[in-house]
């Protein structure tokens, strides 16, 4: 199975997508660790991979480049064959086929998710092994793992996209304050219809938390 | 022929002076001679329709299928050599399972009919290959309805209301372009696609014929799949009657002649 070698950069990681109706909101922590070196305090690990549709990145920050780099490619091919743009299960499909081909090289775990015509937002899971998971909302990466408790508990399918990025800050940013290998800012992005919307929630602007 | 004796004719990697590739259109007669395919796409479906002629009262009803299946959603029907249709069949079918492996969705019409068109192309450029000497039409519901291909041995691939291939496609496209395609149903295009048939059918040059029918709507499951046996007597029934219809204005025309 795949590990990181030595010196290698980790998206440590809290990554989340959540959808909501019209649309979808992806966030992330901004940290990549070599070891207990923060080799990037600012990384943005929401990567686009066509119009409106976005990865969230964890695990080897070289494997995920390298998989979005390729998918983005496939990707713009299917909109010149097809003659519009793919569905954001297609791109999933895509990250995942990749994924289980190589699954004994790869050290990732990707979120996908964006807005397609045909279904709205929607949510795909990959984790390490290659398997694909739609979702209404997930989360990913080492931070991940404190916060499934607070998700389930707080997730309401048919929340507004008001509600949905708020979720996304209150999650990311609890677990940033527990997991050593999370931290930063929290990046996000809206994705919907009109557009795609970014935005940075800077490391003293975070929601506060007990712990703090 | 003026290709004859020429030498023009021998190789699809030569063109005649005049542009032509003689082998291409050879390949197209093969197609010519065959009995008529046919396939028509309406608001809720598509149907597809072939005469099967056959060579022996011996053959077994229902028997070497002129309409096959490519991949759930795509049907496909033959004019031309049955040998080179089942090997169009086969990579059809391999181009659906491949698509659907990569992008998990069913590949929509217009790319399986690229890519078979692209396949059926390559065998015009080399002299060590001869063309296909078949036309597939594909039928094939995908997100943006129902949709008609057909892919002609050129390698030319064009998108169709309704369209026609072998012996009787002049007559079939003649009474094809009479029809109000957008407002039929599959129901009306299964008795239409029968009429059709039967009307192409030319009883002096062949007698024994077939007539198969398939169709992708609703009552399938939006799955291709030959019509059930009492929608196919309906239609012939209904198609024997309009032969009959017409045989008898022919005799009252010849009365008010005399």
């Amino acid at each position: 199975m795949a590990s990181l070698k030595p010196g290698e950069a980790n998206l440590g990681t809290t990554i989340m997508a959540v959808k909501f109706d019209g649309g979808v909101v992806v966030g992330a922590d901004s940290r990549t660790s070599t070891g207990t070196y923060v080799a990037n305090r600012v990384t943005d690990k929401l990567t686009k991979v066509h119009d409106r549709i976005y990865c969230c990145r964890s695990g080897s920050a070289a494997d995920t480049q390298a998989i979005a780099d390729v998918v983005n490619y496939h990707l713009d091919l299917y909109t010149a064959q097809h003659g519009g743009p793919p569905t954001v299960s297609v791109a999933a499909s895509l990250f995942q086929e990749i994924c289980y081909q190589n699954k004994g090289n790869l050290s990732a775990g990707i979120i996908v998710a964006g807005w397609d015509k045909h279904n709205g937002g929607s949510v795909f899971e990959i984790p390490l092994g290659g398997s694909l998971h739609q979702q209404q909302f997930a989360i990913g990466g080492s931070g991940s793992t404190y916060i499934y408790g607070y998700c389930d508990k707080t997730f309401r399918p048919g929340m507004s996209k008001e509600e949905c990025i708020q979720f996304v800050k209150n999650a990311v940013s609890l677990a940033m304050a527990r997991d050593g290998s999370s931290g930063g800012v929290i990046r996000l992005a809206v994705i919907t219809p009109d557009g795609v919307e970014r935005t940075v929630v800077y490391g003293d602007r975070l929601p506060t938390q007990y712990s703090d | 022929m003026t290709s004859i004796g020429t030498g023009y004719d021998l190789s699809v990697s030569t063109y005649s002076p005049d542009g032509r590739v003689f082998q291409v259109e050879y390949a197209q007669k093969a197609v010519d001679n065959s009995g008529t395919a046919i396939g028509l796409r309406v608001k809720d479906g598509v149907v597809l329709a072939v005469e099967k002629i056959k060579h022996s009262r011996l053959l077994v009803p229902g028997s070497n299928k002129r309409i096959m299946t490519a991949g759930r959603h795509i049907g496909v029907a033959a004019a031309g050599w049955m040998s080179d249709t089942r090997h169009l069949v086969k990579r059809a079918r391999d181009e659906a399972h491949h698509y659907h492996s990569v992008y998990k969705a069913d590949i929509p019409a217009k790319i399986i009919a690229e890519r078979m068109g692209m396949y059926v192309q390559a065998y015009t450029l080399y002299s060590s290959v001869r063309p296909f000497g078949v036309s597939t039409i594909l039928a094939c519901v995908d997100t943006d309805g129902p949709q008609l291909y057909m892919v002609e041995p050129s390698g030319q691939f064009t998108g169709y209301r309704g369209c026609a291939a072998g012996k009787g496609k002049q007559a079939a496209k003649t009474e094809i372009e009479k029809l109000k395609l957008e407002e039929l149903t599959v129901r009306d295009a299964v008795k239409e696609a029968a009429r059709i048939i039967y009307a192409a059918h030319d009883e002096a040059k062949d007698k024994l014929f077939e007539l198969e029918l398939s169709w992708i709507c609703a009552e399938s499951g939006m799955l291709h799949a030959h019509v059930p046996a009492d929608v196919l007597a309906e239609a012939i029934q209904h198609a024997e009657r309009s032969l009959d219809e017409d045989d008898d204005d022919d005799d009252e025309m010849e009365d008010e002649d005399l």
